[in-house]
């Protein structure tokens, strides 16, 4: 049986306090753990990053989001000090990755998108062998055991799965003990209980006031982990805030949809032409009042709303709406 | 950890990664050992003149193959599996811990050079039992080993220094070997020298580090003359290798 990866937490997280630097960066005196402003980055005269602002605080749980060919990679790995910029301002805890990226290095903890690791040697050989580059490094069957891999402790990394590689990933990244971690595309290849566990570990890390910058492409990770998500596209930020209220989602109206009564039609605004299934969805700016109504129209009539229920857009709504209004970005 | 540590513990993992690698261990050490066998078996009752000595050609392989799997250990090996390891990511991903370069370079030349003393060592023991080629003893064997240290720590560094010049793995073994394979072959490996050699022919054994090596540890095997020269030629070359490498080596894989 897998192990789960949150079976550690307890060990984690020492007391309840709350997200360093997350809750109010205006007051704190701690630097950001990352800043970017106007971070360009072309490949052979092809923008693939055209200026980018980024402000991170230590301990946030950041989320980039953006289509294929967005650059979020490019950002995350001139961040990392692995690719040179063009131009802007750049700096990771303190140092310029382009230039001092032996101070950042032992800080860091990095999930690459593609990366390996040498097939022939076993997940503990690997784990440890990571660990003893680290000056503080982590247990290494406590971390083993963390990213849910303790059963596979002794076997060779050609023989795990392609999900339980990415977790041998998370493993490396986390054993250094890294105040900053960048994730990028971290649970792709999870199976979806080993996602959730992931999540608890990037949270607890976030408790302890680890900085994350995360990529993904799946909405609700971002929605559970991030206090702020950027979205990308085409290199250029087209929006950031909070999940909840991301592209002023938490104002835009909602829609509620119920299946029509047999018998009765609500009058006028309350109804609408139904679907195959025979239900309607009205749009409502002002859903409170509108449910009201209906509700009303309902119980006087003695009138059933099977399947009544109100839609607000969600992260994902809100995303695509975002990347089509970018437009053209993926090609 | 300090360096040294760091180091031994590097060596550790290289060495356990090298053995469990079916196909590596392999090539290095039944390759040479089977050339060896080849060789011998087609032209091993002829005489080789070196000079004023004139030596059994079977012995004469013996040395010449120890070379060999010398090289092919050091030299093309590494240049192969480090240019997998950079198109896999396996490099990408260690570059992105703070392992020191030199503390990278160094234990894995080191690993090489271990390599390279246990092949010379079967290849010599097998030598004896077969063909009753006799390594050198005293200060002769001595200086055969310094040329076996500074060689292959040389072609190693030099192996390194060429994948900068190969794009991806596909394209590892044809440039490896269209590098190597007309050195092996004008520089007397697999052919001895015989008076009616060209000249352009012993000059390409004069420049590059083949020859000298082979020269150098023909002199522990057969009791030709040994000459620091050919010591400090492989070591020029090394180094030269060594440079490039620090400076042109890439961890990432290329697109
Ligand atoms: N090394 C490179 N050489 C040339 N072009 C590159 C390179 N890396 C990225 N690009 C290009 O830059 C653009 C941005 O790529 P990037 O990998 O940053 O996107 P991404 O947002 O991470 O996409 P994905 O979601 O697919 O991972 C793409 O058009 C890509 O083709
Ligand atoms: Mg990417």
């Amino acid at each position: 049986m897998p192990t789960p990866m949150h079976s550690h937490l307890t060990d984690l997280a020492p007391s309840s306090s709350p997200r360093g630097g997350a809750a109010s960066p205006a007051l704190s005196p701690v630097p950001p753990a990352i800043s970017v402003h106007g971070l360009r980055k072309s490949y052979s005269g092809v923008e693939a990053v055209r200026g980018i602002d980024l402000e991170v605080p230590v301990g946030e749980i950041c989320a980039l989001l953006g289509p294929n060919g967005a650059g979020k990679t490019t950002t995350v790995e001139i961040l990392e000090g692995y690719r040179s910029r063009d131009a802007g301002r750049v700096e990771v805890l303190g140092c310029d990755p382009a230039t001092e990226r032996g101070r950042l290095k032992p800080r860091l903890g990095i999930v690459f998108q593609e990366a390996a690791v040498e097939p022939y040697l076993t997940v503990r050989e690997t784990v440890a062998m990571y660990a003893h580059l680290y000056p503080g490094h982590r247990g290494v069957d406590e971390v083993i055991e963390l990213v849910g891999l303790a059963h596979r402790r002794a076997e060779r990394v050609v023989g795990l799965s392609g999900g339980q590689q990415r977790r041998l990933e998370m493993a490396i990244a986390l054993v250094g003990d890294p105040d900053l971690l960048f994730l990028d595309e971290p649970t792709t290849g999870f199976d979806p209980a080993a996602r959730h566990e992931a999540w608890e570990v990037v949270r607890a890390l976030a408790r302890l006031g680890k900085t994350v910058v995360l990529t993904t492409h799946y909405m609700d990770e971002a929605q559970y982990l991030a206090d702020r998500v950027v979205v990308i596209v085409g290199g250029r930020v087209v929006a950031e805030g909070p999940p909840a209220t991301l592209g002023l989602r938490q104002r835009a109206g909602a829609r509620i949809r119920y299946r029509l009564p047999a018998q009765d039609t609500p009058p006028g605004e309350l109804a609408a032409a139904p679907d195959a299934d025979g239900f309607v969805e009205i749009h409502a700016e002002d859903p409170v009042a509108l449910l009201h109504r209906l509700t009303g129209w309902a119980l006087e009539h003695e009138q059933p709303l099977e399947g009544l229920e109100v839609i607000r857009p969600s992260l994902e709504d809100v995303y695509l709406e975002l990347t089509r209004r970018g437009g053209g970005a993926s090609t | 950890m300090s360096a040294a540590v760091l180091t031994l513990d590097q060596i550790r993992y290289v060495n356990k990664a090298f053995w469990r690698n079916p196909m590596r261990a392999f090539f290095t050490f039944a390759f040479p050992l089977m050339f060896l066998v080849i060789f011998t078996a087609l032209l091993g009752n002829g005489v080789v003149h070196i000079g004023p000595r004139a030596v059994k050609e079977s012995t004469y392989y013996v040395a010449s193959m120890a070379a060999f799997g010398v090289i092919t250990a050091c030299f093309s090996n590494t240049a192969m599996m480090t240019t997998f390891n950079r198109d896999d990511g396996v490099l990408k991903r260690l570059d992105g811990a703070p392992l020191p370069r030199a503390i990278f370079f160094a234990s894995r030349i080191l690993h090489s050079i271990f390599v390279a003393f246990l092949l010379v060592g079967i290849t010599a023991a097998f030598g004896h039992f077969a063909y009753g080629a006799q390594l050198a003893t005293g200060m002769t064997l001595l200086r055969f080993l310094v040329m076996l240290l500074v060689g292959s720590a040389s072609f190693c560094a030099l192996g390194y220094a060429i994948t900068a010049a190969i794009p991806n793995g596909d394209a590892a073994p044809p440039v490896v070997n269209f590098t190597i394979m007309p050195l092996l072959f004008l520089s007397g490996i697999f052919i001895p020298f015989g008076n009616g050699t060209p000249d352009w022919v012993q000059w390409v054994g004069r420049i590059f580090p083949v020859r000298h090596f082979a020269v150098a540890l023909q002199a522990g095997f057969l009791g030709t003359p040994f000459r620091w020269d050919d010591v400090a030629a492989v070591a020029g070359w090394g180094l030269a290798g060594l440079v490039l490498s620090v400076r042109y080596f890439e961890w990432e894989p290329r697109r």
